[in-house]
């Protein structure tokens, strides 16, 4: 029969061949970004696999979708409703308060913050590497997404995009150990930084003074430190403050406020300095892409620390 | 028979979706290892057509597909295929289970080396120790590749 492959050297020399290129190839992955190229099109390779194996999922959303009953229709757009209508009454507050907002920023010469522009895209039902904590979306580079990309969902930061593909992308989320994110307290404006635990739940807040005013119940949000995401967009809720006499800081977890083991549908968001096609600010293309490996300590680190 | 060459390409590619088929939390560190499972399979049954560039070549894919480093997986599996290859002559003749349990040393090898790495660049997991049950779950998939592999090699004529 025809050999798929001829068989050139010796199989010894060819294992150790093959063991070589192994090697090199980890340590240009890890200490380089030249094989994120390589990356990109080997997962654009596997994509219709990952849309193969997440179809059956789909189907069966979509099915119960169509056999739902028609009285639990109803309920459904009742409500949906009554919180359309809830929304409305306060997007109309919050309009109110934007002009005013414009108005006083005005008075104050301070630059206007325009909105920043947002994309829906879905979870792709498929496990990755079971250590670390990430997803993959069904958006790609032809979407426009780009790495180091805020994902957030409909209640706060999820976590940021890590590789991409034509039409997949990896997100990696801010409960990952080695994902580290700017953030202040709401409350008082106290800058501290959010780090994952490996567990979707709980947030670690760092480096936070025993004497620091921190309490249960705090709003956590982004700080837009580190320039990769936007500022103040909900990321948690602190949920325990330890105080440890004798330790250099106190020992403050937070509840992430993302749905980060539920959500289905996230947003891709493109921070005022960014463009969806093809617009790359020199800025973000400076930044160091730590976000993966972990290797080279948290994805970013703000540079003032209270 | 050269026209069923589309068969080893085949099996590799759903032993791929089966890596990344959603399982719960709970069931992740139990998830076979089926591609290096179908990998070693065709390395014993057809060593003449299936050769270590093809088991590199899925290694990568499955690099890609974990999201791990690339060549991570890539090594583990050209090292177990090399070993299989060598010794298929050996491996063949053995009696299933026995097979069974020289493939589950090879996989234990296997994923120490793979979280080894994982545990040199600072992704190691939490509970380490629970990611060796995958391979010994192999004692009891490796009969059913065998078994499944063995019935669609013979049916398309293959080797």
């Amino acid at each position: 029969m025809q050999p798929l492959f001829q068989q050139a050297a010796g199989p010894t020399l060819r294992l150790v061949l093959f063991v070589i290129l192994s090697v090199v190839l980890m340590i240009a992955d890890h200490r380089y970004e030249h094989t994120e190229a390589v990356r990109g099109v080997l997962s654009g390779a596997i994509a219709p696999l990952r849309y193969v194996v997440s179809a059956p999922a789909d189907l069966l959303g979509w099915t119960k979708g169509h056999v739902t009953s028609r009285s639990d229709l109803l309920d459904r757009i009742d409500a949906l409703e009554r919180q359309n209508l809830r929304l409305r009454a306060r997007q109309q507050k919050l309009d109110t308060l934007k002009s005013e907002n414009d108005r006083l920023r005005v008075l104050l010469d301070s630059s206007a913050k325009r909105d920043s522009r947002v994309l829906v895209a879905e979870l792709l039902s498929v496990d990755l590497d079971p250590y670390r904590q990430e997803v993959v979306l069904n958006k790609g580079t032809d979407s426009g997404v780009y790495r180091g990309q805020p994902v957030i969902d409909a209640y706060g930061i999820m976590g940021q995009i890590i590789h991409t593909g034509p039409i997949t992308s990896t997100a990696l989320l801010i409960s990952d150990p080695n994902h580290a994110l700017p953030v202040q307290i709401n409350r008082n404006g106290l800058r501290t930084i959010a780090s994952g635990t490996g567990e979707p739940d709980r947030l670690k807040l760092l480096y936070i003074p025993n004497s620091a005013d921190v309490r249960v119940g705090d709003e956590v949000v982004t700080s837009g430190l580190g320039g990769r995401f936007p500022p103040n967009y909900p990321v948690a809720k602190v949920v325990k403050v330890e105080r440890q006499p004798g330790a250099p800081f106190a020992n403050v977890v937070a509840e992430p406020k993302a749905q980060l083991d539920r959500s289905r549908e996230v947003l891709l968001v493109w921070p005022d300095n960014r463009h969806p096609r093809g617009g790359v600010s020199p800025a973000q293309e400076n930044l160091p892409g730590q976000a993966r490996g972990g290797n080279s300590g948290p994805a970013e680190m703000p540079k003032d620390l209270p | 028979m050269s026209a069923r060459w589309w068969l080893i390409p085949l099996t590799l590619i759903v032993a791929l979706m089966l890596v990344v088929m959603p399982l719960p939390d709970a069931a992740q560190p139990f998830r076979p290892d089926w591609v290096t499972l179908v990998v070693l399979y065709w390395c014993i049954a057809l060593p003449q057509s299936f050769g270590l560039t093809l088991a590199w070549i899925v290694g990568v894919l499955l690099d890609v597909a974990h999201g791990t480093l690339l060549g991570q997986h890539a090594l583990g599996i050209v090292l177990v295929a090399g070993f299989a290859l060598r010794e298929h002559q050996r491996l063949r003749v053995m009696p299933v289970p026995q097979q069974a349990v020289v493939v589950t040393l090879l996989l234990l090898g296997k994923q120490a080396l793979v979280l080894w790495i994982s545990g040199m660049v600072g992704r190691a997991p939490q509970n380490l120790w629970l990611y060796f049950a995958s391979p010994v779950l192999a004692l009891v998939f490796w009969p059913i590749i065998f078994g499944l592999l063995r019935d669609l090699r013979r049916r398309y004529q293959l080797g």
